[in-house]
């Protein structure tokens, strides 16, 4: 992914041909998956809007909104965070990284491999979450137990498949960075 | 959610600033686990937003054996309980942080946002009440201390007066032989709000065998977080044995004021008082021998 640029309301003008004024809107400067990102948005917009409405990366779901759910889990500088519960003006100079910056040069993170190969998923709505969360657990602690894969996914909501297939896959993702 | 707009002073002064000139109408954003929530649903109001997480106070976390713990209002709950000096010296403190929510919440809640946020259920103001902390406020008309249990005056409001915001939490340097737990009940293992709540910290003697000092915080069972005095007060200079903690227990419930509500009957909360009560007391007296 190139420069991630998403200036829409600048270049919108009024009647006259002049730009509209934009003052409610603040300028950010960000890091998205490693590079930089410049969004207009008003205070009051989440960074799961800006994430999904302005920059156009729609990986992180809007499920419950209210922080209870993890679908709209990203990182915020290296730790997990429910995106709806993030102001977007908050981000301002913050390195953000999203379930679109997990693949390397086409090939899925193991994580994302062992999801699709356990069937730990089933209508996908919950997996962008888990997968950013059991990033996050696996970068800090290669080697989780059970319960700490449980414990740590505690705020990632799946409705359909149970959890069982999810711990498993992160199990698995664990053993295959391990051998690498 | 409602137009509002943003502020993130640097400075204490430019805060207290602000808070002043927006006359009533400006909320603070620390973690914004509550506040985000409460403006998207319509149950605060907010002309402006004004986050406080670029204020050096509210982001410190110093620890040191003789001054005790400076914990800034706005210091994520994560950043305590990876902190192993402070995780071993205040561990009421550390079980109420991994508690709040799942990961995701704790990588921004506060405890000072808990507090503020003054929820009879909060689940660290218990901890903080037996940890003896106090909450240091500053407005217009400069620094003033607030004891914790003091803090809230009712469900969703303290003492924080127009312009005032809190700066940090003050805690005590810990004694040798003492140990502290916060345990809550909820029918789940993760990610629920207490039906009651429990933080007690007890101080024991030279020899082990006797309680020199304790202190027991209660939540979600009065219209604000309580401190059981009596109970507290009862248990210095008794000895180590289950009866102790059983009538600790018992003298608590006697602060306990609870509702009934779709999380449990007030009888069945006041009930609970005295199991967590004990449970609380028998951890933290392990955790004092520990040391
Ligand atoms: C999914 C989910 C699960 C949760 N689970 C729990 C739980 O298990 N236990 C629990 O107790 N809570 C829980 N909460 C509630 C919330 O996470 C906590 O109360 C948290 O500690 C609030 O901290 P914050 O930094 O996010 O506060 P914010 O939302 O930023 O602020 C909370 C309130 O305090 C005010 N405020 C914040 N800082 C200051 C300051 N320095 N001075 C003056 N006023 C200030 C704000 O204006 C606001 O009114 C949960 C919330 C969610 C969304």
């Amino acid at each position: 992914m190139g420069r991630l640029e998403a200036y829409p309301t600048l270049l919108q003008t009024n009647h006259l041909g002049q730009a509209n004024p934009v003052a409610k809107k603040t300028h950010v400067s960000t890091t998205v998956n490693n590079e930089p990102a410049e969004f207009l948005c008003e205070p009051r917009e989440s960074l799961l809007e800006v994430l999904r409405d302005t920059l156009k990366l729609t990986g992180a779901k809007e499920g419950c909104n209210n922080g209870n759910c993890g679908a709209c889990t990203v990182l915020l500088n290296d730790v997990p965070v429910n995106s709806c519960l993030v102001l977007g003006v908050e981000a301002e100079g913050a390195s953000i990284e999203t379930v679109e910056g997990m693949a390397c040069e086409g090939h899925l993170h193991p994580l994302q491999q062992c999801f699709l190969e356990g069937a730990a998923l089933q209508c996908g709505i919950c997996t962008p979450g888990f997968l950013v969360t059991a990033k996050a657990l696996l970068d800090k602690n290669p080697t989780p137990s059970e319960h700490d894969i449980r414990f740590n996914l505690a705020n990632n909501l799946c409705r359909c498949t149970g959890y069982d297939k999810i711990v498993k896959a992160v199990q698995e993702a664990a053993k295959e960075l391990a051998a690498k | 959610m409602k137009d509002f707009t943003y502020a993130a002073p640097a400075t204490l002064q430019e805060a207290t600033r602000l808070l002043t000139a927006a006359n009533g109408s400006a909320r603070i954003l620390a973690g914004g686990t509550d506040i985000i929530v409460q403006l998207r649903e319509g149950l605060r109001d907010a002309g402006q937003v004004i986050d406080v997480k670029k204020i050096p106070e509210l982001m410190e976390l110093s620890f040191s054996p003789q001054h005790g713990l400076r914990l800034g209002a706005a210091v994520p709950c994560y950043c305590i309980y990876e902190n192993a000096e402070i995780a071993k010296a205040y561990p009421a403190l550390v079980d109420s942080a991994r508690i709040i929510g799942g990961w995701q919440i704790q990588s921004r809640a506060s405890i000072g946002g808990n507090l503020c946020n003054s929820s009879p259920a909060a689940d660290s103001i218990p901890s903080l009440i037996a940890h003896h902390a106090f909450a240091e406020v500053v407005g217009p008309a400069g620094k003033r201390k607030v004891a914790v249990e003091s803090f809230c005056t009712a469900p969703g409001r303290n003492v924080l007066q127009q312009g005032e915001l809190l700066v940090a939490l003050v805690f005590p340097p810990t004694m040798p032989h003492s140990g502290s737990a916060y345990e809550r009940f909820i029918p789940r293992n993760e990610m629920d709000i207490a039906v009651v709540g429990v933080g007690t910290r007890v101080q024991l003697n030279q020899a082990c065998d006797k309680i020199e000092f304790a202190r027991i915080g209660l939540a979600a069972v009065a219209p604000t977080p309580k401190f059981a005095q009596e109970a507290s007060e009862w248990l210095a200079g008794k000895p180590l044995a289950e009866e102790t903690y059983a009538q600790a227990g018992e003298l608590a419930k006697k602060v306990a004021t609870p509702i009934s509500d779709m999380r449990g009957p007030a009888e069945y909360r006041t009930h609970l008082v005295g199991v967590l009560v004990k449970r609380t007391l028998e951890k933290a007296v392990e955790r004092a021998k520990g040391k």
